[in-house]
C-alpha cells in the first residue's frame, strides 16, 4: 500500500483520502520512509519535521473522520526551503550562522499552506543564504541530483526540487532570485514557478536581496503548481511590498484554450552559448506549440546581455545590506573569546559565513562604497530599467516568451565551484525575469547528454500568471515529459 | 580594474568581515576578474534613463497607526546568545 502513495499528484492523493484507500496519517508515514529509504543518496533535507508531518496529518484525518470537507491541500506532503520561516523548527539558510537558530514566529506561506490542511515533512537544503547555482555552497551537505547522483540538483533551491522529484514530498517551496526555482526544476525534471514579484508575500523569508526574491513552489506538474499559488498568493499585510490587489483563480482557469496565443522566441538565449540537446528539445516544443494554435515569432532583445552584470550588480548590493543584520548580538552565531564588539562583528561574521556568501558581501560593499556607487550600483539600476522597458516593449505585440531555462543540464558535482563566473553563467536565462518583476515558469520539455531532463521556460507580462500556467498546462497535456520520474521513485 | 589586496582589505572592514591572507589574495583576483567583466555597462547610454525602483506601481504603502500584539523580550531572546535579564548582553563597547 504505502509504496503506491508515492510519485502521486494532489487530485489523486485527495482521491485516495476522499476513497478511504488511505489515511492521510498513512501518506505522511509512507513519505517519511520514503526519506528514510532515499536520503542518503539524495540528502536533500537538513531537517524532517516528522512530528509535525504526523500532527498535521492526524488533523487531517480527524477532519475527514468528522465528515468536513477536504481543504486544497488536505494530507498532501510539502517540504520547505530552509529559508523559510517554520514556528519553532529550526531555519537555517544552509549557514553556519544561523545553525542553531529556531524562528519564534512563521512565514505568511507555511502559515496558509498548513491552514490550508498540507503535511510539511521537512525543511531542505539549499545554497547558504539562497547564493548558488548547485546547491553545492550549502554548509552543511551537497543535494544529489534524483536522476543522476554524481549531478547537481541545481540551486539554490536545490533540496526541495530533489526532494519533489525523487518523491519525498509533492509539493515544495522555493525561493528564486535569479532563477533559483526554475533552474533547480530544470535539473530535475519537474514543475517550478516564480511568480509575479509581490504576488506571494515574502514574511517570513530571510532575505537575500529585496528587489529580486520572489517565493515560489515546485510540483511534478503544473496544476499543483497552480492550486499551491492559489493557496499561498494574495495580499499580506505584514509585508508591505506585497501586491495589494486580489488575484484570480489559477487553477480553476488552467483549460482556458491557448489557440491564438502569441509567443516570442528570444532569439539570444537559443543561439550561442546554449548546448544543442537543449536547444533541439525547445525548437521541439516550439512546434508542439505551433501544433496546439500558438502563433510562434522570433524576437531580438540585444539589451539581455547586460542581465548578468546588472544582476549581480543589484542582488549583491541588496544582500550586503540584509546580511548586516548578522552581527553576532540577537541571534545566531557569535564568536567565542572576542575582546570587545567590533572584534565580535568581524570574528563573528568571519566565522559564519561561508566563501559564497563572503564574495557576494565584498562585491556589494564595493559597489556601494564611496567613489563606486554611481558607477556600479545606480547604472545597474538604470540598465535595469531598460531591460524591464524592453519586455514592457515585447509584451504590447505578444502575449509569452519563450526560451531554454538553462543553457546546459545538470552539471558535474564540483565542476564548477572553483569557478564563480562560469557558475554564474548558468542562469543567464533566469535572471531577466527578476530584473522586470515578471512571473516564469521551467517545465520538462525532453532529455538530453546522460538521459538528463531539459526544462523549457515561459515568461509572461507582470500580473499574468495565469497566461503563463495556461500556456504550460496545455504544454503538459500535450506531452509526456511530466509523466517520467526519476527511478528513485518508481523503484520504491 | 585590478584590485588590490589593500582595496580588498578596505572593502572587508566596511563589511565587518575578518579576512585570512589566503582569502584577501583569492577575492582580490576573483573580485577583480568579475568586476572587468562587469565593466561592459559603461557601454550602455543611460543618460535619459532614471534608475529602476520597483516591479510593480506600489507607492507608499500606509498602515493605522494601532496597537498590535507583539513576540514579547522573553521569546525574542530566546534566541539570544548571550543576555541579562530583559537585555541582549555584549561584549564591552570602548575602553
Amino acid at each position: 500500500m504505502s509504496k503506491s502513495l508515492l510519485g502521486k499528484t494532489i487530485s489523486e492523493l485527495q482521491n485516495i483520502l476522499e476513497k478511504k484507500e488511505a489515511s492521510a496519517t498513512e501518506i505522511a508515514q509512507a513519505h517519511l520512509k520514503h526519506i528514510e529509504d532515499t536520503e542518503k543518496k539524495i540528502a536533500a533535507f537538513n531537517t524532517i519535521t516528522a512530528d509535525l508531518a504526523l500532527k498535521q496529518a492526524k488533523a487531517t484525518d480527524d477532519k475527514i473522520a468528522k465528515k468536513e470537507p477536504l481543504l486544497p491541500l488536505s494530507g498532501i506532503p510539502l517540504a520547505v526551503k530552509d529559508n523559510i520561516c517554520l514556528d519553532g523548527y529550526p531555519t537555517t539558510c544552509s549557514s553556519k550562522m544561523l545553525e542553531n537558530f529556531s524562528p519564534p514566529y512563521q512565514a505568511t506561506v507555511t502559515q496558509r499552506l498548513s491552514a490550508a490542511g498540507a503535511t510539511i515533512i521537512g525543511k531542505t537544503n539549499l545554497d547558504e543564504f539562497a547564493m548558488g547555482s548547485s546547491t553545492e555552497n550549502s554548509a552543511f551537505k551537497i543535494t544529489r541530483n534524483p536522476w543522476n547522483t554524481e549531478r547537481v540538483p541545481g540551486g539554490s533551491s536545490g533540496g526541495s526540487a530533489a526532494s519533489t522529484a525523487s518523491g519525498t514530498s509533492v509539493i515544495s517551496l522555493g525561493s528564486d532570485t535569479g532563477g533559483s526555482i526554475r533552474q533547480p526544476a530544470s535539473f530535475c525534471g519537474i514543475v517550478g514557478m516564480k511568480p509575479t514579484y509581490g504576488t506571494v508575500s515574502r514574511f517570513g523569508l530571510v532575505a537575500f536581496s529585496s528587489s529580486l526574491d520572489q517565493i515560489g513552489s515546485f510540483a511534478r506538474s503544473v496544476k499543483d503548481v497552480a492550486i499551491t499559488l492559489d493557496v499561498m498568493g494574495g495580499h499580506d499585510p505584514l509585508d508591505a511590498t506585497s501586491y495589494n490587489q486580489k488575484l484570480p483563480g489559477f487553477a480553476s482557469e488552467l483549460e482556458k484554450p491557448i489557440k491564438g496565443l502569441r509567443i516570442g522566441l528570444i532569439k539570444e538565449l537559443i543561439g550561442v552559448g546554449i548546448d544543442d540537446d537543449v536547444r533541439d528539445a525547445v525548437l521541439k516544443a516550439v512546434e508542439t506549440y505551433k501544433a496546439l494554435g500558438a502563433q510562434i515569432k522570433e524576437i531580438s532583445m540585444p539589451n539581455l546581455r547586460h542581465a548578468l552584470p546588472v544582476y549581480y550588480l543589484i542582488c549583491t548590493a541588496d544582500a550586503s545590506t540584509n546580511l548586516a543584520r548578522f552581527d553576532g548580538v540577537r541571534y545566531g552565531h557569535r564568536a567565542a573569546g572576542v575582546e570587545d564588539l567590533l572584534s565580535m562583528y568581524f570574528k563573528t561574521r568571519q566565522e559564519g559565513f561561508g566563501p559564497e556568501v563572503k564574495r557576494r558581501i565584498m562585491l556589494g560593499t564595493y559597489a556601494l562604497s564611496s567613489g563606486y556607487y554611481d558607477a556600479y550600483y545606480k547604472k545597474a539600476q538604470k540598465v535595469r530599467r531598460i531591460i524591464k522597458n524592453d519586455f514592457d516593449e515585447q509584451f504590447k505585440e505578444l502575449d509569452l516568451l519563450l526560451t531554454p531555462t538553462s543553457p546546459s543540464v545538470a552539471f558535474a558535482v564540483g565542476s564548477k565551484t572553483e569557478d564563480p563566473l562560469s557558475m554564474y553563467l548558468s542562469d543567464i536565462a533566469t535572471i531577466p525575469a527578476n530584473l522586470a518583476g515578471i512571473p516564469g515558469i521551467s517545465i520538462p520539455c525532453g532529455r538530453g547528454k546522460d538521459n538528463l531532463p531539459i526544462g523549457l521556460q515561459l515568461l509572461g507580462p507582470a500580473l499574468k500568471d495565469a497566461v503563463v500556467l495556461q500556456a504550460a498546462y496545455a504544454f503538459e497535456q500535450a506531452t509526456e515529459f511530466h509523466k517520467q520520474l526519476a527511478e528513485v521513485v518508481t523503484h520504491a | 580594474m585590478a584590485i588590490t589586496t589593500k582595496d580588498v582589505e578596505h572593502v572587508a572592514k566596511l563589511a565587518r568581515l575578518a579576512l585570512s591572507d589566503d582569502e584577501k589574495e583569492r577575492f582580490a583576483e576573483q573580485l577583480g576578474r568579475i568586476i572587468e567583466s562587469f565593466n561592459e555597462l559603461s557601454s550602455v547610454d543611460t543618460d535619459q534613463i532614471e534608475p529602476f525602483t520597483h516591479a510593480l506601481p506600489l507607492l507608499n504603502v500606509m498602515r493605522e497607526d494601532e496597537l498590535r500584539p507583539l513576540l514579547g523580550s522573553e521569546t525574542l531572546l530566546q534566541g539570544a546568545p548571550d543576555k541579562e535579564g530583559s537585555f541582549f548582553r555584549v561584549p564591552k563597547i570602548g575602553d
